[in-house]
């Protein structure tokens, strides 16, 4: 390396220093890539995680824009033009690619207006459950004790619930609107984050670096806080995606069984719900939902998988 | 051993009593209990009246243990929409989810071991592959779609099978399939995982060194060992599955346990549906207490820890 060029790597920003790294690699080769750099590295190897990403964003992309992206609108009804094939079907017409429904309503508006239940349901009722749970588990694993079995306790009673018959009742009661599917999700899906990052906590509580935290007097709130939640957030994020695969599955179940948004209002669930009495005549309209679903939810467990092989590759068995 | 023994036991009581409070006041969400059962348009007079005849006035947690006690003896007061006894909905339908349930957890079982085993044998080949996209696929597939799935591929296309009752084993077929395929994913992992573990342990390695055959190696010594958490999983996933075949029985009109949950909610009929929820979970109790005693009894570090 020529002195003029340590001298300028010297008064180099950071970012400045990765772009020349870029572009002539030989010249920082000796340097130790960050942790995130590593993981950016594998992220960008890792085809699992990569396809299964696009495949959400395009979803995601479509329940944004559903409006302007929806060639018409997904509650018009057409008696003339009821249950037309999708373009692979007889008689099919590209004025409606995937056909229309038993009111003649265009079925791929309401397949991308149905990503936009699932997608908020699928983000909000497991972010929700993630903060109850990882506080559960945080406190249970850390404290140990009375209030670790107090936590065990709720745990134990959380499992021996029938999670979907009390999630099905408690829809009834109180109405199939999205605040409520979002609370009941949430008390159905809090207890996996609490059993793993209970057991997690216990493992690093007694590591050396929480002794010391404890030694130079650090409250709780700020070894839990500041020492042991990032320490934790690998399996929290992989928790998380598994639930939102899950989270969208249970949403169209409830769709599905009339306990969950109600129609008209198109969700996955409710295609597949309407569509099941035409099911033997006309089956694309069950197929396309539930495919939708199907690929969303592979692709959610797909990026799950992902995050877990590349935040952490030696968790992978 | 005593002292887990007891752990375990408050544990399982503390859980019970708890579940029974909570499915007690499933009845109480539906509002004014009374003024329901009273009709529509009764008077402030008959719905008190109704409300003395059921013990409606008395404070809520003498309603309760009332309906403990009873519930206890088994009985479980009456159906609000068919006046049937609770109890007998309840033998009704047990056996035709518990047929269900076993049905699925041999079949999942049968599907999940040996493919856990062979990935874990052969790790990173292509049977490795397979057995990570049937778990990646079963987890993804939207089970109540997977069913009509079922019913259009073999009912209608290619008419192999019944779609709906429960008559005959045929009548099972389909609606094995489709809770099998929930399990299969979660049981292949965990014995996966087991089996790896054990596989890199140093018993296994004294028994190469030993010069065992692979087979004798795999199934008697490390499958022994790798098999425990398949064990309690399944007692646990059919715990599990006596309240999760609600959207099964459904579709393939089979009148379970789920079917009569389903049909509770449907019609506001809440005695019902009160005591399906408590005996799913006593039983899902009892069952993880069971699991939980056997692995203790296997293996000592879990009683001693």
């Amino acid at each position: 390396m020529a002195p003029n060029d340590t001298a300028a790597a010297t008064t180099m920003s950071v970012g400045a220093a990765r772009r020349a790294a870029n572009a002539r690699p030989d010249l920082f080769d000796v340097r130790t890539p960050t942790p995130y750099e590593i993981m950016r590295g594998r992220a960008k190897s890792h085809p699992g995680f990569l396809v299964g990403m696009s495949i959400i964003l395009v979803v995601g992309l479509c329940a944004l824009f559903a409006p302007w992206i929806a060639p018409y609108n997904p509650f018009d009804q057409d008696i003339s033009r009821r249950l037309i094939n999708p373009i692979w079907g007889i008689n099919s017409t590209w004025d409606n690619p995937l056909g229309t429904d038993a009111f003649g309503r265009d079925y791929l508006s309401r397949l991308i207006w149905g990503a936009r239940v699932s997608m908020i349901i699928g983000i909000v009722a497991p972010a929700a459950a993630c903060v109850i749970g990882t506080t559960i588990g945080l406190i249970g694993g850390y404290f140990g004790g009375r209030v670790d079995a107090f936590v065990m306790y709720l745990i134990n009673t959380k499992l021996a619930l029938p999670g979907l018959v009390v999630t099905l009742s408690l829809v009834a009661v109180f109405g199939g609107s999205m605040f409520v599917l979002i609370c009941v999700l949430t008390f159905l899906f809090w207890d996996r984050y609490a059993i793993v990052l209970r057991t997690v906590t216990q493992q690093i509580r007694s590591q050396d670096f929480i002794t010391a935290a404890e030694a130079i007097g650090c409250s709780r709130t700020r070894i839990i806080a500041t020492e042991i939640l990032p320490n934790v957030l690998n399996q929290m994020i992989v928790i998380l995606t598994l639930e939102m695969a899950l989270a969208i599955l249970i949403e169209a179940t409830l769709s599905f069984l009339g306990l969950g948004i109600q129609p008209p209002t198109p969700t996955w669930g409710n295609l597949i719900a309407e569509g099941r009495n035409f099911m033997f005549f006309k089956p694309y309209l069950v197929t396309i939902p539930g495919l939708a679903l199907l690929v969303l939810a592979i692709a959610i467990n797909m990026m799950g998988d992902g995050v877990r092989d590349i935040t952490a590759p030696e968790g992978r068995n | 051993m005593v002292s887990f023994l007891v752990n375990r036991l408050f544990i399982a009581i503390m859980v019970t009593i708890t579940v029974s409070v909570i499915a007690f006041s499933l009845l109480r969400l539906s509002g004014d209990l009374a003024a329901e059962l009273a009709g529509d348009d009764a008077t402030e007079a008959e719905i008190a009246a109704v409300a003395k005849a059921y013990g409606l006035d008395r404070p809520l947690y003498v309603q309760y243990l009332d309906w403990a006690a009873k519930a206890v003896s088994g009985d479980l007061g009456q159906s609000i929409f068919s006046n049937e006894p609770v109890f007998e909905i309840l033998t009704g339908a047990v056996p035709t989810t518990a047929k269900l349930a076993v049905y699925a957890l041999i079949l999942s079982t049968l599907i999940s071991v040996p493919l856990g085993i062979i990935a874990a044998v052969h790790q990173n080949t292509w049977v490795d592959r397979l057995a990570l996209v049937i778990a990646v696929g079963g987890q993804a597939v939207p089970n109540f779609w997977f069913g009509l799935m079922m019913i259009l591929l073999f009912g209608v296309i290619l008419r192999w099978t019944p779609i709906s009752g429960q008559e005959t084993l045929a009548h099972f077929i389909l609606p094995t399939l489709t809770v099998a395929l929930t399990s299969i994913p979660q049981k292949m992992r965990i014995t996966r995982a087991g089996m790896i573990e054990v596989l890199q342990s140093d018993y296994i390695r004294t028994a190469r060194a030993k010069g065992l055959p692979q087979r004798s190696i795999i199934y008697k010594h490390a499958l022994r060992n790798a098999i425990l958490p398949v064990v309690s999983l399944t007692m646990v996933q059919f715990g599990f599955l006596l309240g999760g075949t609600v959207v099964v029985e459904t579709i393939f009109a089979l009148n379970g346990l789920g079917f009569e949950a389903f049909q509770a909610i449907i019609r506001q009929d809440f005695p019902v549906l009160q005591s399906v929820v408590l005996f799913i979970s006593i039983i899902y109790i009892l069952l993880t207490l069971i699991a939980d005693l056997i692995n203790a009894r296997l293996d000592p570090r879990i009683r001693l820890s």
